[in-house]
This record gives C-alpha cells, structure tokens and sequence, in this order.
C-alpha cells in the first residue's frame, strides 16, 4: 500500500486520504444457520472511495445493511469517528450522517424529484411546527439554507430538467440519480452506494462513475460502495475490500487486489484436477 | 322563487354541514391510512372514547369508579370539581396522546410488514376493546356534552334570508361553528404536512418506509404522531357530534358513514376526505327531500351506501385517490 498509516496516505492522482473514519472489527452476521459474514474487519478512511466487491451472495449487501444500521451483527463491533457505536436503529445511524442509496431504489414515488431530495435535509431541519410558527424569522433563514443546498445538489447531478416530475414517471437511471441526490442532500459525512450501477447501460454507468467521482472531488465526500462489476470498481475505487462466501478473502488498492490469487479463483472458478 | 327552489336551497346548505361532520370522521381514517397503510375501523370509537374523556374529565367523574365500587365496595362517583372546558379539552388531547403510543406500543409495532388484512383486523379488536374500555372507564350512560359551543337557530341567517325569499332558513349556530372548525383544522393539517419536518416525514413514512429510515426518520415516532392526529380529529368530531346528539355508542357508527365518503374521496386524499363528506351530506338531504316521500323516506339510512357503490363500479380510485397501476 502507498505510505498508509495513522494520517492516511496520498493516492497515484494525488489526493490526500485522511485518518480512520469508521472501523468494522471483526464483524459476524448469521440469519438462523446461515453465516452471511463472517469475521470480517476492515477500516474506511476519510476522504476516499471504498468499494466492498464479490461475486453474488458474497455478502456485501448484508454488510452495507451492518453500516447503515439495517442489520445488527451477532459480534463484533462499529467503530465510528473513533468511539465504538452502540446497537442503533438504522434512522439513528441516517442522524449520525451516514447516508445511503439502495440496489432496488427507494424513492418516494408519489413525491416530486425537489420534494424527495429536500427530505434528505429532514437530519438538518431542526424546527418542529410550533418552533416554526413562534419564530417565523428562523425557520425561513433554515427553509432557505436547505433549499439552498438541495439546488446545489440538483445542479451538481444535472437534473435540473426534471425538478418537478413525479419521481414515479421517471426512467430507471435518472432515478438512481435522485436517490443519489437525496443521499447527497444530507451531507453524510459516509454515503454508501448499494449497486450504483445496477441494472444501467454502459453509457449510464459512465455517467454515474462521473458522478461519484465528482462527488468525491468536489465536496470530499468518504464513499464506501458496493459493485460486482469489476471493471468499473477498479477504475473507481481507491481501496478494494473483496468477500466470498460471507469471508474477507482480500483487501487493497485495485492493483494489488487484481494480483490476489484467492480473489481471482472466486470470480474465474478454481481448477479442480 | 317557488318554495320547492327555497326549500331545497335550505336542504341543499344543510346538508352541507352534515357533510363536514363525516368529512371529519373521514379526515381520521385518511390521515392512518396514507401514513401506514393500515384502514383503522376504530376510528369511530376513537371519536367516542374522545367525547366520554372529555366528558369525564369537565364533569369530574372517577375514572372506572363502577369497577372501583364494585370490587372495594365504596362509593365514589365523582372528584366533585368541574373542570373548564378548554383545560378538559387539553386534558383529553393528553389521554389520546398516551392511547396513542399505547396503540402503537403495543399493537402496531409488532406488525410492521404483516399483511393489509391483518392490520384491519387489529383495528376491529382494537374497536371493541377500546369500546368496551370507554364503558368501564367512564359508564355507558347516554351523556351530555356541552363545552360552551352556540346552539339553536342562527338569527342572522333567518332574518337575512327572510328579508330576500320571505322565508327564514333553519340553519343550526352550532353546525356553522363545526363547519368553521373543521376548516380550520384541514388548512391546519395541509400546512403541517406540506411545510413542516414533520410532516415532510410523514408523508416520506407513508411513501416507502426503507427510503423514509435511511434518511433518519423514525417510524414509531411518526406512527405516534400520526395517530394523535387522528386522536386530534376524532376529539373535533366527536365534540360536535356530541354537543349536536349526546355521547353515546352510536357515535361510533358515523365511522360506517365515513366509508362511502372514503370510496368517493379516495383513501389517501385529504381533500378527498373533505370533498366526498360534502357530497354524501348534500346529497342525502337533498335525494330525502327530492325523492323520499316518493318511496316512503328513510333514504338517508342507504342512499350514501349506494352512491359509493357506483362509484366503486366507474372509479374505483375514488375523486382524488391515487390509481394504482402495476407495470408488468
């Protein structure tokens, strides 16, 4: 690895990559007698793209769904801003400014795209209804503050065209954009991205590497993300952590991961003779 | 102007106030069902439960004091104070909080994701529980409810209409106040959930519950809310219908009457709710003194039903109801 250790390391383009952000020690997850993950403890570090990879049933969503407070491990333990993370609900870990997007999109149909990014600030909103009729004065400075990151987010994605629509009569890669959005919104200091590119044309999926790697430069926002296409991972991501069958199997930069022998037996099969 | 049109013109307003007082009860029933799916049959006796706690409360009565007597042998009715009005109200406000978390608690929380029907059938238990709970607590005695809201003829109206058709309109002061309440409290409830934090959860809680939790809304804490307000709602109606007939057990059927108002309105619509309450109020005056004497009257007891029924037949969806359609 390039010069990593306690104050993080510079990346081959040059960026700096910070501290330790959230530490996953030893996590193990079982459904009844199914071991999902199994042992597994890796750290995300300020300020980069970290990209969880496998082959299907790998287990990765499961992790994600362990970081985002989905699921609550049987062992092991969070570490997050450098103080152990108590068993939390997964709206309490949203509060905490970990903000994510899911592999089959979950956007409020029935909104517009505004209203559904605007409920991305609902973490920053602090005046309830009474607060907000006592002091008008405040409550509009903070409706506009919001509103204010929200056009900001929309510029930055490009969907200024479609503010309005009803997010259930859009296409399938523009909502993965909203609900990228959306993510965005609540400047997370961790968003995760489930599947980003899912289900998209190779056109869409260079639109959205843009888009994450964008992000990363322009608001220097830590991405963990998750993806079994393994080209766009490795052109992406800065460190690389690969699982198997719910097993950490390697971890590293994409070069270093790309030369893994135990990895590339789990996605090219293992010769049996 | 011939009397028939007068006549009618005074049905015809009438009927409008009867229509804001199932729009209330429908008001209920629509604010449960967008924010968790759930079609709550206890919304009527919600209302009930409202009015005997209010009551309760201004006249002063010990709480289950029947049961009370009955196990100690004493005999304790009443605290002997009387509490003002408005401090009853806030008072019963309280108690439909805590009912609600208790609903939520203990009930709701544990069947998140069960299947539509089920929900359904927990609110019937719910209903009868929390029936028979109202009786226990505060007697099944017919009641009267008076919070210092006007009653009787309005004299303005009369003599105003008077003077224009040479005929007074019987319009009740205490139907124009409900009128005037319940627009209040629908501008009220469409700002809270249009413009507020809260509301704005509310409405990402009843559009999908995972995209809702990742950007840190708590369910129960929105299902509370959620069920104050229709608490909120019922406490309205059932002040009105109280005042306007007693507190009694067949306030809990006007919650039948809100189902042809749902079918018209659609379930998820609030100016739905309102829209179809008028309609049923207007139309059943109005279909009573049009066609009644024809058959014999009563119609008021199935013309609502039958109405809803056409329209389950031409639009299912209800005025303002979202359609549903599934992509294949």
């Amino acid at each position: 690895m390039k010069d990593m250790d306690a104050e993080g390391y510079t990346t081959e383009d040059g960026r700096k990559i910070g501290g330790v952000l959230m530490e996953m020690r030893n996590i193990t997850l079982r459904f009844g007698g199914v071991v999902a993950i199994e042992d597994i403890s890796f750290d995300i570090r300020e300020g980069e793209i970290r990209a969880i990879i496998g082959p299907n049933g790998a287990g990765k969503s499961s992790m994600l769904n362990v970081i985002s407070g989905f699921y609550n491990p049987q062992e092991g333990e969070v570490w997050y801003k450098g103080a152990k993370r108590p068993q939390m609900k997964p709206y309490q870990v949203a509060q905490q400014g970990i903000a994510r997007t899911f592999q089959n999109i979950a956007l409020f149909e029935g909104m517009s795209v505004l209203d559904n990014v605007m409920t991305g600030r609902i973490r920053q909103m602090s005046a309830g209804l009474f607060a907000q009729a006592l002091w008008k004065g405040r409550a509009e400075a903070e409706e506009t503050a919001n509103r204010a990151v929200v056009e900001k987010v929309i510029d930055f994605l490009e969907i200024q065209h479609i503010r309005k629509t009803p997010v259930g009569r859009l296409p399938y890669g523009l909502k993965k954009r909203v609900e990228l959005a959306r993510a965005l919104a609540a400047e997370p200091s961790i968003l995760l991205l489930d599947e980003p590119m899912a289900g998209m044309n190779v056109e869409e999926k260079e639109d959205m590497s843009r888009f994450i790697l964008d992000v990363n430069d322009e608001f220097g926002t830590t991405i963990a993300l998750i993806e079994h296409d393994m080209g766009v991972v490795m052109d992406l991501s800065d460190r690389v952590v690969v699982m198997d069958y719910g097993k950490k199997i390697g971890d590293g930069s994409p070069d270093e991961v790309r030369k893994n022998q135990a990895v590339i037996d789990a996605y090219l099969g293992v010769a049996h003779d | 102007m011939p009397e028939q049109l007068i006549w009618g013109m005074e049905v015809f307003l009438n009927g409008l106030m009867s229509g804001v007082l199932y729009a209330l009860v429908a008001l209920g029933f629509v604010l449960i069902f967008k924010a968790s799916g759930i079609f709550n049959f206890a919304q009527g006796v919600l209302a009930l439960f409202a009015a005997m706690t209010l009551v309760g409360i201004m006249d002063g009565q010990v709480p289950f004091s029947n049961l009370i007597n009955a196990v100690f042998g004493t005999e304790i009715y009443s605290f002997g104070w009387h509490v003002p009005a408005l401090a009853a109200i806030l008072l019963t406000m309280v108690v439909m909080v805590a009912l609600a978390w208790a609903v939520n608690y203990f009930i709701f929380r544990h069947l998140v994701g069960q299947e539509p029907i089920i929900l359904f059938m927990a609110t019937i238990g719910l209903a009868y529980f929390l029936e028979g709970f109202g009786d226990i607590m505060w007697g099944a005695d017919i009641k009267n409810l008076d919070v210092g809201l006007p009653q009787g003829i309005n004299a303005t109206i009369d003599e105003v209409t008077y003077n224009i058709f040479g005929y007074g309109f019987f319009i009740d002061n205490l139907d124009l106040w409900a009128t005037a309440v319940a627009a209040l409290l629908v501008i009220a409830l469409v700002i809270f959930a249009q413009y507020s934090k809260h509301g704005r959860a509310m409405r990402a809680v009843a559009d999908d519950h995972q995209a809702a939790l990742s950007v840190g809304v708590s369910l129960n804490f929105i299902w509370v809310m959620v069920w104050s307000l229709a608490g909120f709602v019922a406490l309205v109606a059932g002040i009105m219908w109280g005042t306007k007939s007693g507190v009694q057990f067949s306030l809990s059927l006007i919650a039948l009457k809100a189902l042809p108002v749902l079918m018209l309105g659609g379930f998820t619509s609030i100016p739905g709710a309102i829209v179809g309450g008028l309609i049923i109020g207007v139309g059943e005056k109005l279909f009573e003194f049009s066609v009644g004497p024809m058959v014999g009257g009563a119609t008021e007891n199935w013309f609502a039903y039958v109405l809803a029924l056409i329209f389950l037949v031409f639009r299912p969806q209800g005025l303002f109801g979202e359609k549903i359609i599934e992509r294949v």
